[in-house]
């Protein structure tokens, strides 16, 4: 795992691609919808949580690529060391690479749209519970179809489907916020998930890989 | 051989179905006549359920125990559960659109219909992806074992969310609130589609196999004994 860290840092810019990509992307979303503040206000959660998947889903074929190009993976599995827990250590430094800086920059956005305080923090807790379950369940699907010719498109394809479920119950956490309800029914589901997620997709992932190299 | 068989009763089935559902069965005392349209879209969206598990438990079969007849067998679910997936969401909308005066809405039911729907276009999209089917078969399967997660959340999201789709009304325990003259041509059409599913799904499958084993001994064989016996 840290030695995956320490390699991205040496590729500065892909490291960065993403989180630009993503305040770019929530920038631009006051030029379409013009700057009223009330109407920011109502769609900004959304367009967090929205940029947050699409960069999630850009970066995600990092994960495994370098490694299956130059066959690591091949050698790894070869080797008989646990291909599980090389998964659980590539997927974690994905998301500590990504969706967590991730929901640093969304915070400072969000500051700058001037978001309602005891929303944000509601926001916050449904990014940290949900984007790990994103970088979990893509990292299946980059398994899948790492290496295909037509890779990037074809793992959109499969990934926002899977992710629709965590995005529907960020978002209700979020609006029952902002109606003065309770969100803890919809952050223990995303907890849930997230349980859910960290137990499987990393044996998902690890038998993917091995029917990739068979 | 069980597919002459199975596509007999399927079609007396359908056509029992059918005269029931659109002559026998009263008018909905709220609904009037358009209520009829759940002759096709109940059993399409039941099937739209019942062919993803399938699916993903075929797939699973072959994964863990490598039978070949499992992969083809999902690999020829796929289509048909998406062209029931999307049956269900065409009519469902054509009754939308007189009941609730719109198309779509935003509804849970709906939108997890359409996530199965993607769900299945992108099981296809990977199992094409592949230039060995072997690969192609596990590969898939492991993506329709992860999408399975998603089948109870359709199921239960009536509950969890209040929504504008009517509740369940067939599979209530107690008393089922629909009359019964209504629920036989239901049932009955429930029974064809899956007889239906069955036939195709078992075509599919033959071809399937037999285009994968075109090269092998007993496919020429075979080949040899049909033309001789025209």
């Amino acid at each position: 795992m840290w030695r995956d860290i320490i390699l991205a840092f040496r590729h500065r810019a892909e490291l960065f691609n993403p989180l630009i990509f993503f305040t770019m992307v929530i920038v631009l979303f006051p030029f379409a919808f013009g700057s009223d503040i009330g109407l920011l206000n109502r769609v900004m959660p959304g367009t967090i949580w929205i940029t947050a998947l699409l960069a999630t889903n850009l970066s995600l074929e990092g994960i495994f690529r370098s490694d299956f190009d130059d066959g690591s993976i091949e050698q790894i599995i070869l080797s008989g060391y646990p291909l599980t827990l090389l998964v659980i250590a590539k997927i974690t430094a994905h998301w500590c690479l990504t969706g967590l800086p991730l929901i640093i920059i969304a915070m400072f956005t969000a500051f700058l749209l001037s978001f309602p305080e005891h929303v944000l923090q509601t926001l916050f807790f449904t990014l940290l519970l949900g984007t790990p379950v994103l970088s979990l369940i893509g990292a299946v699907a980059v398994a899948l179809t790492i290496g295909l010719r037509s890779g990037g498109m074809l793992l959109s394809l499969i990934i926002l489907p899977l992710y629709m479920p965590i995005l529907i119950f960020a978002m209700l956490a979020v609006e029952n916020k902002m109606a003065g309800m309770s969100v803890d029914a919809e952050l223990y589901f995303l907890s849930g998930m997230l349980v859910l997620a960290m137990t499987l997709a990393p044996l998902a992932t690890a038998s993917s890989l091995r029917i990739r190299m068979s | 051989m069980l597919t002459p068989w199975l596509s007999w009763i399927c079609a007396l089935l359908l056509i029992a179905g059918l005269y029931g559902g659109l002559i026998y069965a009263p008018p909905d005392y709220q609904q009037g006549e358009s209520f009829r349209i759940i002759y096709v879209h109940v059993p399409s969206a039941w099937m739209s359920m019942f062919v993803y598990v399938l699916m993903a438990t075929a797939g699973g079969v072959g994964l863990i125990w490598h039978i070949k007849i499992a992969e083809v067998f999902a690999k020829s679910c796929a289509p048909l559960g998406a062209s029931f997936t999307f049956l269900a969401l065409a009519t469902g909308s054509l009754w939308g659109k007189p009941m609730w005066g719109t198309w779509w809405v935003w509804d849970a039911r709906l939108t997890s219909e359409l996530i199965l729907l993607f769900l299945y276009l992108g099981y296809m999209a990977l199992q094409s992806a592949f230039d060995d089917r072997r690969v192609a078969a596990r590969a898939s399967a492991v993506l329709a074992l992860v999408g399975l997660i998603n089948i109870p959340i359709i199921h239960y999201s009536v509950e969890w969310w209040s929504t504008l789709h009517q509740g369940a009304t067939v599979t209530k325990l107690d008393a089922p609130s629909i009359h019964i003259d209504m629920l036989i041509p239901l049932l009955i059409m429930a029974l064809a589609f899956k007889l239906y599913f069955f036939t195709i799904v078992l075509i599919r499958s033959r071809t399937e196999i037999l285009e994968y084993e075109c090269n092998s001994k007993w496919v020429s064989d075979l080949l040899n004994e049909t033309e001789v016996s025209k």
